[in-house]
């Protein structure tokens, strides 16, 4: 089994991603297990996926969080997907979710996560990391001790740095 | 100015860690080129024509004098004796070897530096008036608002891998020498008849490829919301804006795609939910930033110094000198000088190891220690006192600082252009001294009056050509350089992009072209008008027919257009 870093450890991956076959069309969904499904999948498949439980869903860069905002009480977990890291989309995505829509569940970053994003995404209110299979999960994982002060507020820490420092 | 306290320096220290490690992975191949790039251009990195260039931030263009004696020696450690000052404040080294960019920026750190957001797809360092708190004309003082959206936008977890990069500028005087609407965000700080202090909010200004002034989305912004304002801005920009063309991906694009009212609405809409959240500046906060930029304990001097007075009415290239290169100040007795970065036959914006350290023991002696960078690439003595501004002229002379030409012909506005930079189609640095050279006659500079001419080396617009009265455009044609000469742009409150003449000229013309039209003006003028009221006077036509009207003189290169 994979690994991903969840809650500042380095856990076994007990979910499957699906991810949409190049012709758009969806992956059969296995019988059993936690899978994490395309939004245009859990869109498309509902009201069969709706009734499993173990269903998560996830969000590519270009896909509006606004879109699963009534559906959350139905999610396993929630997947944001960074297609290449520089692509941002996905962090305002994460901070969306969790505080605007109340997100409370796992919140993963896929794709392409590694040491050097993965403190930003932790910021934003991502609390598991499929880091990249080529890259070493464990150096990873020290990314989110980069840094320990911020000045301003996001999702782990909503209160910015001037609401916290001593007024001199 | 604003100085460190042990939270800013502690995050400052850990990005000297940060990127320590980044580039001993990169070196060590564990980061690939690509992973990289990003990540070293987001500490203003680049990999250059000849070698690195590491840009180094000065927030909002303030410096003390022992931050540019480190820069001196930054310039003769690691470098080859010499920086360039750039049109975003910042300062620039050509020739830094990448294995020593850590311990550049551990330097730094020494002096509460660094090189944070200076390049790359996030928020830039923040640009003001270079004046800023002593200028005659300022209705409220910029600076602390500057360094309220620099905390702000450090290392921002969300913004930090915007659709492009991001540049915020905030002017608080009569006259905006900042620049604000050719900025993705121009914010003025102003107050309103009860005296409360707000914003007027500018987007999707700015220059390269396409060229746009900005548009008013909020006229009257309460001070405390001014962050909050500012993430809504940017949530809708990083979600919205363009991603899959780099040259639609700046918010300017956006904004004109959706038209500035609908942006503005979008954003009021973001708005609404984060509007009286945590973000919401505190009383203490403003009053905690607002005090490190106080006054200085002016001097009670009258109004004017009598021994200033007499050297200016005795000494005619000492009054010169005072007529362009000192500007009013707020305080009686005081002046703000500018040292000139534009003698001829050196780059714009240039200064070497030991003119910095020159003008550091300057500052200390006669500016309270502080200077500042321009966005015109000059340095600034803020406060100096009418009585020494003799000495001071002398000093800059012996230094090389002293050219008399501020917002004069030969005060060119550059971009290192093809000698230095890998985007550049042209070189840009041999255009500005052939202008020069042409332009060597002071009382002649003199009687022409205010004139920008601004070059850049190529679309990017980094010599902001665009709003040059005369600006000058590098462009690449059939592997040859060529520049397109654009006028009537301008910077400022009336801020407006410049026309092209027609089609461009080779190098060697460039001079030559540029004395034309500059006669053209010449004969036409009335009175003391300036270049761009007769621009708007007479219109393109007789600079265009003067230019292209006498094939031999001005080779119009009509086959390549």
């Amino acid at each position: 089994m994979t690994k991903i870093i969840k809650g500042r450890q380095i856990v076994e991956d007990d979910a499957t991603l699906l991810r949409l076959a190049e012709d758009g069309s969806f992956e059969s969904v296995p019988a059993t297990g936690r899978i994490i499904v395309p939004l245009k999948q859990w869109q498309a498949q509902r009201d069969s996926l709706i009734t499993r439980g173990d269903v998560g869903v996830w969000l590519a860069s270009d896909e509006e969080v606004e879109d699963i905002a009534s559906d959350l009480a139905h999610f396993a977990l929630i997947a944001l997907d960074f297609p290449a890291f520089i692509d941002g989309r996905s962090y305002s995505n994460a901070r969306l979710l969790r505080d605007r829509f109340g997100w409370k569940g796992e919140l993963r970053a896929i794709g392409d996560v590694f040491k050097d994003v993965i403190l930003f995404q932790h910021r934003c209110g991502f609390d598991a990391f499929a880091v990249r299979a080529d890259k070493d999960i464990n150096e990873a994982l020290k990314g989110l001790e980069d840094f320990t002060e911020f000045y301003q507020g996001a999702t782990d820490q909503p209160l910015p740095l001037f609401r916290r420092r001593t007024p001199v | 100015m604003y100085v460190y306290d042990d939270f800013d320096q502690k995050i400052v220290d850990q990005r000297v860690a940060q990127f320590r490690d980044q580039t001993s992975r990169y070196l060590a191949g564990t980061l690939t080129e690509d992973e990289f790039r990003p990540l070293r251009l987001q500490n203003g990195l680049y990999i250059q024509r000849h070698a690195p260039m590491l840009r180094v931030a000065v927030p909002y263009g303030e410096l003390n004098s022992k931050q540019v004696r480190m820069l001196a020696h930054i310039a003769r450690k690691y470098d080859r004796g010499y920086g360039h000052f750039t049109t975003r404040q910042n300062i620039q080294f050509n020739w830094p070897a990448l294995e020593n960019v850590p311990d550049i920026l551990a330097d730094l750190s020494t002096v509460q530096m660094h090189a944070i957001q200076t390049s790359g797809n996030c928020i830039r360092n923040t640009t003001s008036d270079q004046f800023a708190g002593v200028a005659h004309d300022e209705l409220v003082d910029p600076r602390p608002w500057c360094e309220i959206i620099r905390q702000w936008s450090t290392f921002h977890p969300e913004f930090a891998h915007l659709p492009r990069k991001f540049k915020i500028a905030v002017n608080g005087a009569v006259e905006d020498r900042a620049a604000i609407l050719v900025h993705d965000i121009g914010i003025t700080v102003q107050k309103n008849e009860a005296g409360e202090i707000g914003f007027a909010v500018y987007v999707g200004g700015g220059l390269g490829r396409t060229p746009v002034i900005g548009a008013l989305i909020k006229p009257w912004l309460e001070q405390h919301h001014l962050l909050s304002y500012l993430d809504a801005v940017l949530r809708v920009y990083n979600r919205y804006g363009r991603r899959d063309n780099k040259y639609k991906a700046r918010i300017k694009i956006l904004v004109k795609a959706m038209t500035p009212e609908a942006f503005g609405a979008k954003v009021e809409q973001e708005w609404a939910h984060t509007k009286n959240g945590p973000m919401t500046l505190t009383d203490a906060e403003i009053h905690r930033v607002a005090k490190f930029f106080v006054d200085p304990a002016y001097e009670i001097l009258p109004g004017d110094d009598a021994g200033y007075l007499q050297a200016r009415a005795t000494k005619p290239a000492f009054a010169r000198w005072v007529e362009r290169n000192v500007f009013g100040h707020k305080q009686a007795g005081y002046a703000a000088v500018t040292l000139s970065l534009k003698k001829t036959g050196v780059p714009p914006g240039d200064a070497t190891d030991a003119q910095l350290d020159a003008v550091a023991d300057l500052s200390d002696q006669y500016s309270l220690g502080e200077i500042r960078v321009s966005h015109e690439q000059n340095l600034i003595l803020p406060y100096v006192k009418q009585a020494d501004l003799f000495a001071v002229w002398e000093q800059a002379k012996a230094i090389g600082f002293a050219t008399p030409n501020i917002g004069l012909l030969t005060d060119i506005v550059c971009c290192p252009g093809g000698d230095f930079c890998s985007l550049a189609n042209a070189k840009s640095i041999p255009i500005a001294e052939g202008i020069q050279q042409k332009f060597d006659d002071l009382d002649y500079l003199f009687d022409l009056g205010e004139l920008d001419i601004n070059i850049s080396g190529c679309m990017n617009s980094c010599g902001h050509h665009h709003v040059g009265h005369i600006g000058i455009l590098g462009v690449d044609k059939s592997g040859s350089e060529w520049y397109q000469i654009s006028l009537g742009g301008r910077q400022g409150k009336q801020a407006s992009l410049g026309k092209v003449i027609g089609p461009s000229f080779a190098q060697d013309d460039v001079p030559g072209v540029i004395e034309q039209i500059i006669k053209v003006f010449v004969e036409a003028r009335e009175a003391d008008e300036h270049f761009v009221e007769v621009f708007d006077r007479l219109g393109m036509e007789p600079f265009k027919t003067r230019v292209y009207g006498n094939k031999t003189k001005a080779v119009a290169e009509a086959t390549h257009d």
